[in-house]
């Protein structure tokens, strides 16, 4: 038990430091006095006495001091103390400290808040059962964009018999849309988002219900009693986190399905497959149902343990091109390939790039950050030079002087630290409540334990790195004690070396900030040249609404839904505020699925074709949306159901089919049937801004009818103030169509590009913040050599110099510095920029323009920086300069 | 002997475990007993007695109690423990061995000198 009671000893030395003080002093004053009694006793005289004692008794404060260093506590006495100096130290210069901490706090907040995305984003691993396993299956070459990353029943089952990597293999239907199914029963139906997956989806995936089970087998047969699993959010926003619902029975589409388990709020199927999209129910699909609708199930498989990516993927590469499309008909041959991502990969491969580039523009704001905060300690520790030599002749020594300085960098670097925190809470808490900005994984961002150690990492080596610059610079310059100690003396003696170290400092900082600015003018460009793309249709002033029409199913089901339209279209363009409507079944910058289409009498070779998207129009639609008819004519009404078929396709396909020819009254052969080219558009960009147009063809509604179209207007008055009257009509006409909303075609655009509007707005931030440290920095230091000059620039006023040549002089220098850190700013730029050609849309990577405007924005920031203390400059009285010393 | 460097940390310990071994003394009386007991040659500073004292105690050798002395005034009394007589034995012990060593050493070397010369 000896370590316990020499723990308890340690303990009883710190906690009770005054008595145990009091206690030695009292012992060692025993013995003094011991000592006294002996020299009077033999015979000194009292004053003899006690000089002699204590002659041998030497220094009682250094004696009490030995004593109490074997307390084995000094290290922590001494911490506190400095704290204590630290503190009554900066609350003594208190603008200095709230500036620095309010800089500190900026820099570290948006350092954590940026690791905090990247962790949500590409770190973290997906919260399912044992992610790394789990591999998303795609084509080689999708000719379709995403959607068509797909592969039909027959071939999924026929894998699954053969493969032997994957230990399940599991998917989902992939063209589910936005509020596909309704919510019936009481009231009015309410449209909700429904996605029909696999029968073992969740359980591949490694996710349990919360409450209920997962799908059985037998649920996902023809004619099984429909059930589903309802999503976290829809059970708490529906029914309330009700338990009772799970075994309940609601209605959806009229009909009866039985809710049999509640997702946990950890699984959110558009953060992981589709950013942006939202699910409210899960059903299982029953195969034979979609067998024969084409390639429509999206995959996803969990490897056998031990089975590397490589290894099934070079399974997939012999087993994949061997899968037949329809079991029923070989004839129509194979022709797949696969691509395997891990799950991860595939949800953030895409924005690593844009990621890294952006956590190495907050790296270089903290990095500013502590130039700054180092310039700014070098000013202070210089004026408290006098008060280090003083400490340093009564006999510190000079590790204890560092100790010091280190201790009150420590403090500013943790008092930044917390406010940094609360910052990026603040701002994490905001993006992952943002669902307009189509980023995977945006909702699960947030500050935990692993954002918690980054920061106090940060604010460790913040501290280090800008307060060891200035404390060993003071601790050095201790050489001169006797010049600094005087009256008269200037503060420190190598001021050069000193101004020196500031001015490269400076223009280290202006260089880092032309990095940022130009890393920002390229992405700003960049994004407005997105923008400027022409998108092939007119998305302002043109909105959506899904209508539903209820046509029970008869032979002469197409002509009596052809007529309904008629009419809906014909009573809604006849409302006041609307100018077109026509109807689609799926929007631009959607998803979307493709058929294939080709010229009557040419041969082709497979695959020579790539996918057509495919949207099912009415007539009307094609104005409503903007959409540009260069040749031939819109659909009309006269091409009913029984009429000859048409198409219309775009300007690429034309091109193709018929290079060089007139298109119109051709004959194309789509889906085995042939069609009439009537009419030409111009080429729409439908995947996006950024990817190129893909074939496309408008088919009409009349011959290929649609269930749940959208119907499209284009409106003199914003879209909001018609929906009301838009409603009305609707339900005139069918009284079950359900409240669904407005959806202005101008927010897909947005939605497309928000995640580079996202981060051109932050990397913007980042540069300002870099441009406004600059300045500061460029402000305190020609500030304070325009102080140290006082007595010079006084000299020269007086021998004739005019205010304005000070003037002059004091700006001259500050664009000297300016213009060195502009120089070498720009070279690192350039190699810079480099690295983010990726990100850049229709910029090259050293596009002059924006060099040239951000150079100009630096040099003009750093003047206006320069001009208050020139004109302090310019101000000096001679008379005044001359008498201060 | 006379200067506290002199003395190696190691035989302190062993003198004031030694003293205080007999019977309780505060720090004045185990400088004085020593001071006597070796006829005048070892005088322990203050400066080294009550670290080694401290020291001692933070090891759990000696226990401290304060009590009143003859002239009825309040000091500290070390006395030893038995981790305390056990830590003396091993500290005798090694005493013994090296100052044999040295002795061993010392008259070899002489002998060697005396033949030499």
């Amino acid at each position: 038990m000896r370590w316990f009671d020499q723990l308890r000893r340690s303990l009883s030395t710190l906690l009770h430091r005054t008595s145990e003080t009091a206690h030695l002093t009292e012992e060692l004053q025993f013995h003094l006095d011991q000592q006294i009694a002996e020299n009077l006793a033999r015979g000194l005289s009292p004053e003899e006495a006690r000089t002699a004692a204590l002659r041998n008794f030497g220094n009682p404060v250094v004696l009490r001091e030995q004593a109490r260093n074997t307390w084995s506590w000094a290290w922590l006495e001494i911490l506190v103390r400095d704290l204590r100096f630290t503190v009554r130290t900066l609350l003594r210069d208190r603008t200095f400290a709230l500036i620095a901490i309010l800089i500190l706090g900026i820099g570290i907040g948006a350092n954590v808040a940026v690791f905090s995305v990247v962790n949500a984003v590409l770190i973290r691993p997906l919260p399912l059962g044992q992610p790394g396993q789990l591999v998303r299956i795609l084509r080689k070459k999708p000719a379709g964009g995403e959607s068509s990353n797909t592969y039909s029943v027959d071939a999924v089952q026929q894998f699954q018999r053969s493969n032997r990597s994957f230990d399940q293999l599991t998917g989902y239907f992939a063209f589910s849309g936005p509020d596909n199914m309704n919510l019936t029963g009481s009231g009015q139906p309410r449209p909700i988002s429904g996605l029909m997956v696999a029968q073992n989806f969740f359980s591949t995936l490694g996710v349990q219900p919360i409450l209920g089970r997962q799908f059985l087998p037998e649920e996902s047969l023809p004619h099984a009693r429909p059930v589903a699993l309802l999503s976290y959010a829809f059970w708490k926003r529906q029914y309330s986190s009700n338990s009772a619902i799970v075994g309940q029975s609601v209605s959806i589409d009229k009909t009866p399905v039985t809710i049999v388990g509640v997702l946990p709020p950890s699984f959110d199927f558009g953060a992981i497959f589709s950013p942006g999209a939202r699910e409210d129910l899960y059903v299982p699909v029953v195969l034979d149902d979609i067998r024969d609708e084409g390639n429509t199930l999206a995959l996803v498989g969990r490897l056998k343990p031990g089975v590397t990516l490589a290894h099934a993927q070079s399974e997939a590469d012999t087993l994949v091109p061997t899968l037949f499309f329809s079991a029923k008909h070989p004839e129509w041959g194979t022709g797949y390939d696969a691509r395997l991502l891990v799950l991860k990969d595939f949800v953030s491969g895409k924005l690593r790039q844009s990621l890294i580039a952006l956590w190495c523009a907050v790296g270089m704001i903290l990095l500013i950050v502590c130039v700054n905060l180092s310039n700014l300690l070098l000013a202070r520790s210089s004026a408290r030079a006098k008060e280090f030599a003083l400490r340093t002749a009564l006999g510190a020594a000079r590790s204890r002087i560092v100790r010091q300085l280190l201790t009150e960098s420590l403090v500013l670097a943790t008092a930044g630290a917390l406010l940094g925190l609360a910052l990026a809470f603040a701002v994490t808490s905001y993006l992952a409540h943002q669902t307009s900005i189509a980023l995977p994984m945006l909702a699960s961002i947030r500050v935990d334990s692993q954002a918690l150690t980054w920061t106090i990492l940060i604010a460790l080596l913040t501290a280090t790195i800008f307060g060891l610059a200035p404390a060993l610079k003071l601790a050095s310059s201790a050489s001169n004690l006797q010049e600094t100690l005087k009256d008269g003396g200037r503060g420190t003696s190598d001021g050069a070396s000193h101004n020196r170290l500031r001015s490269v400092l400076v223009i280290s900082e202006v260089a880092l900030a032309c990095i940022l600015l130009v890393g920002a003018g390229l992405l700003l460009r960049s994004f407005l040249h997105v923008l400027d793309v022409d998108l092939g249709f007119e998305p302002s002033r043109a909105a959506a609404i899904s209508v539903q029409i209820d046509v029970p199913d008869s032979p002469n089901a197409p002509a009596t839904r052809w007529a309904l339209w008629q009419n809906v279209i014909h009573q809604i363009s006849t409302l006041p505020g609307i100018e077109t409507a026509g109807l689609t079944d799926n929007l631009p910058l959607s998803r979307n699925r493709s058929w294939g289409i080709r010229a009557k009498g040419h041969e082709y070779r497979p695959d020579e074709l790539p996918g057509t998207f495919v949207y099912i129009t009415s007539p009307g639609y094609l104005t409503s949306i903007g959409m540009r008819l260069t040749r031939g004519r819109d659909f009309t009404w006269d091409d009913g159901p029984k009429s000859q078929r048409v198409v219309i396709i775009n300007q690429t396909v034309a091109d193709y089919l018929w290079p060089g020819q007139d298109p119109i009254n051709r004959m194309a052969v789509v889906s085995g049937e042939d069609t009439l080219v009537i009419g030409v558009i111009a080429n729409v960009r439908e995947s996006g801004a950024e990817s190129a147009p893909g074939w496309q063809m408008y088919l009409p509604a009349s011959q290929n009818g649609p269930d749940t179209p959208y119907l499209v207007v284009r409106t003199k008055l914003p879209p909001a103030q018609l929906s009301l009257s838009v409603m009305k009509t609707l339900r005139a006409i069918n009284p079950g169509q359900p409240a669904t909303e407005f959806l202005p075609i101008q927010s897909l655009v947005d939605h497309a590009v928000s995640p580079r509007r996202f981060f051109v707005i932050l990397v913007s931030i980042f540069a300002l913040l870099g441009l406004i440290l600059a300045a500061l920095g460029i402000y305190g230091v020609i500030s304070y050599s325009v102080t140290q000059r006082t007595q010079e620039i006084g000299i020269r006023m007086a021998l004739g110099s005019s205010p304005a040549q000070v003037q002059f002089g004091v700006l001259s220098k500050t664009l000297r510095l300016a213009l060195i850190g502009i120089a070498l700013g720009t070279v690192a730029s350039v190699a810079a920029s480099r690295l983010i050609t990726a990100l850049l849309f229709g910029t090259q990577s050293t596009d002059p323009l924006t060099f040239l405007a951000m150079i100009t924005i630096l040099a003009f920031i750093a003047l206006i920086a320069g001009y208050v203390p020139a004109r302090r400059a310019s101000r000096i009285s001679p008379m005044t300069a001359l008498r201060n010393q | 002997m006379g200067k506290p460097n002199d003395l190696v940390q190691g035989t302190l310990d062993l003198l004031i475990l030694q003293t205080v071994a007999l019977e309780p003394k505060h720090g004045w009386a185990i400088a004085k007993r020593i001071q006597q007991l070796s006829n005048e040659v070892l005088q322990v500073q203050q400066g080294s007695l009550y670290p080694a004292l401290h020291r001692l105690e933070q090891q759990g050798w000696i226990r401290a109690k304060w009590a009143a002395t003859e002239t009825n005034r309040q000091a500290r009394f070390y006395s030893i423990t038995a981790a305390g007589r056990t830590q003396l034995e091993r500290e005798r012990e090694s005493w013994t061995r090296l100052s044999s060593a040295i002795n061993l050493v010392v008259e070899n070397l002489t002998l060697t000198t005396a033949t030499k010369s």
